[in-house]
């Protein structure tokens, strides 16, 4: 089993015709995904190695069945192109994009709970079920089908768990990566509950890192709510305060949002915190063999 | 990105909010020259990003033109340390200000609450110290109300706030007024941070906003083109501007072990790894998705500009990124800027065999290989440190 996407996602691609929209849709299609559209204004009728494109979001959903929408257009039109998925019918939606403004991405937040959609991004490198479908840039050949599931904030780091786990003979359920972006549309907590509800995931990693308080906060609903066992790895316990590395959420002030904080919450409640991505593959790959 | 203190005030006054009369100044002469077109007294403001100028002696009122000149001889060229360590920052602009008699300080701010996915409005009737102390000293002294993200502050719920606060009703309406602006400000402006501390009232009754600090988003100075203008004039370091030029994500740290990374997580836990070894990271360098060999050329110009650095970590997870691609950059960066300081190399996934083969038939007698990253972590810790011992 898996989580958000898998062999009946039909995905229609916004963006596609650009270059990288081409270049990694036709990366998930040649994976196995059902890439069943593309969306740019102004070239419906055209097609991308045989994907038909149309004008519209809607227009997917109502000619081709599309379910689940990927967002791959320039940052300042990103946010318009969320919102026209999220009215469109579909059930998920996937934006890669990076650079949105967060004023723009407060209200679309807002209009994906308002309507019942599930925003996954922005500026995050997708999800990923192995052997199933991949919608996004994850590398697909670095991760193996298994019963591990995955969350995080950032996408190399991601990877290079994900390769460890592949080294150590694990694989992984889904990966999901859910933007490290101020207001993102998924966080930890709803990923977590999906895992959890999951039949083909025994254990779960999360990755975090430095900034906002959605680590601790997953840390409390981990405590009440997750029964299966959780890893975490943080980075950024060198960050120095107020200064922003990369990840437009990787802002610290103050303590609160520190590595170590957040370190401090997971451990409280029970979850087992890697001091290096490799650790956190192993303590993972331990405990789900210590536990079947 | 961070605004100076006159940067935001000149955003404030753009939309018709109060502040005090000032001018900008970057050498003595032109500071006293503004303070006998303002008339006396006046304020001589260091223009730093870090709170706890006044402290740090940032901030004089000068009473004549010889004071004004005294004061502002002093505060410019000033290091001043942040209240936490921060810096040092060094003082290279003045703002010269209006002396305000002042009958009531209160704390005012706009802040985007990551958690809640709205903006939050505070505001104190104990104004002049940090927000921390105020929540601390007295907990219902600060007030905390989320707006509505679609809709945003109307008059009735700013009003409301300003009432629980217990700020005086004299000047109600004004804060209100001013609290409804704010929130305008940060939607208009792209604003996630604005906090105005202290916001006065004066002897004549009017309240008015005595400090700014104003960070905009990054990801939005597309459509603000006189903020994206200021951003040149911000960037101190020659490190950090010399990136942002060459469209690299650079930060400074004050080790000396130069770190390249590709993905902001993975640039993050390599610093932590070379911490855990017990190094210390020179900088932050995230060459991106896709990084090529020219990127990788500037990457490695950027991070040997800086004297400080011994040893050189490229730890590279390909994913888009292509090891070859990497491999072929540091070869050729090496060979163009003569580069002899030891380099450790980590390269893992996308192409590393023909990325790894590419280094080993360059020869470079200055460049070593390790399979994983903490291996690579104790080497160049262990390299600069012999560097360091032999100088």
């Amino acid at each position: 089993m898996s989580i958000i996407i898998d062999k009946d996602t039909r995905l229609a691609i916004s963006g596609l015709t650009g270059r990288e929209g081409t270049f990694h849709g036709l990366r998930n299609r040649d994976y196995g995904t059902r890439v069943v559209a593309g969306v740019t204004p102004g070239k419906g009728g055209q097609d991308v190695e045989g994907i038909p494109v149309y004008d519209s979001i809607a227009e997917t959903v109502s000619e081709q069945g599309a379910n689940t929408s990927m967002i791959f257009v320039p940052a300042r039109f990103a946010s318009a192109s969320i919102n026209e998925a999220i009215d469109s019918g579909v059930d998920t939606v996937i934006a890669i994009t990076e650079g949105i403004p967060v004023m723009d991405m407060m209200p679309t937040y807002w209009r994906a709970r308002e309507k019942g959609v599930r925003l996954i991004g922005p500026n995050c490198p997708g999800v990923l079920s192995p052997g199933k479908a991949n919608v996004g840039i994850i590398p697909a050949q670095f991760f193996d089908p298994g019963r591990i599931g995955v969350v995080s904030k950032s996408g190399t780091l991601t990877y290079q768990i994900g390769n460890e786990l592949k080294h150590a003979g694990e694989g992984n359920s889904s990966i999901v990566g859910i933007g490290g972006d101020p207001i993102v549309g998924s966080d930890f907590i709803d990923i977590l509950t999906l895992y959890e509800a999951d039949p083909g995931t025994d254990l779960i990693v999360m990755v975090g890192e430095i900034g906002g308080d959605a680590e601790e906060r997953a840390a409390e609903f981990i405590a009440g709510s997750i029964s299966k066992p959780v890893v975490a790895y943080i980075a950024g316990f060198t960050a120095p305060p107020g200064k922003q590395m990369g990840h437009a959420g990787a802002i610290i002030s103050g303590s609160s949002g520190t590595a170590k904080a957040k370190q401090e919450a997971l451990e409280a409640k029970g979850v087992r915190v890697g001091k290096s991505p490799t650790e956190a593959a192993m303590i993972a790959v331990d405990t789900l063999r210590a536990s079947s | 990105m961070d605004l100076l203190e006159y940067q935001g005030k000149e955003l404030f006054a753009r939309h018709g909010l109060p502040v005090p009369p000032g001018s900008h100044a970057t050498t003595a002469e032109d500071a006293r020259a503004a303070s006998e077109q303002l008339g006396y007294p006046v304020a001589i403001k260091a223009q730093v990003l870090i709170g706890g100028r006044g402290k740090a002696g940032g901030i004089k009122i000068a009473g004549d033109g010889t004071e004004a000149y005294e004061y502002a001889s002093q505060i410019l060229g000033m290091d001043i340390i942040g209240p936490h360590g921060e810096g040092p920052f060094k003082v290279h602009e003045l703002w010269v200000e209006a002396g305000s008699e002042i009958e009531s300080e209160f704390y005012a701010s706009v802040i985007l609450d990551r958690s809640e996915k709205k903006l939050l409005v505070m505001l104190s009737r104990m104004g002049g110290m940090d927000v921390e102390a105020i929540a601390e000293s007295d907990p219902d002294a600060l007030v905390k109300q989320h707006v509505d993200p679609i809709e945003g502050l109307d008059d009735e719920t700013a009003r409301d706030i300003v009432s629980r606060s217990g700020i005086p009703s004299e000047v109600a309406d004004q804060v209100a007024s001013i609290l409804v602006d704010l929130v305008e400000v940060a939607h208009k402006e792209d604003a996630t941070l604005i906090e105005v501390n202290p916001l006065i009232v004066n002897s004549a009754g009017k309240v008015i906003l005595l400090d700014s600090k104003v960070t905009i988003d990054g990801n939005a100075l597309y459509r603000h083109p006189e903020l994206e203008e200021l951003e040149d004039s911000v960037a101190g370091d020659p490190q950090e501007a010399m990136a942002k030029e060459r469209g690299l994500t650079y930060v400074k740290l004050e080790g000396d072990i130069g770190v390249l990374g590709n993905g902001a997580g993975l640039c993050m836990s390599t610093l932590d790894v070379v911490a855990q070894a017990g190094g210390s990271p020179a900088n932050f360098l995230d060459a991106g998705g896709g990084s090529k060999a020219d990127a990788i050329v500037d990457a490695l110009e950027v991070i040997t500009s800086d004297e400080k650095v011994k040893a050189i970590l490229f730890n590279i997870f390909g994913g888009i990124t292509r090891c070859d691609e990497v491999a072929k950059g540091i070869i050729e960066a090496t060979r163009r800027i003569g580069l002899t300081m030891p380099i450790v190399v980590r390269l893992d996934g996308t192409n590393s065999e023909e990325g790894l083969a590419l280094l080993d038939e360059a020869g470079m007698t200055n460049l070593h290989h390790e399979s994983t990253m903490l291996g690579a972590a104790r080497k160049v810790v262990e390299l600069a440190a012999s560097e360091t011992e032999k100088n």
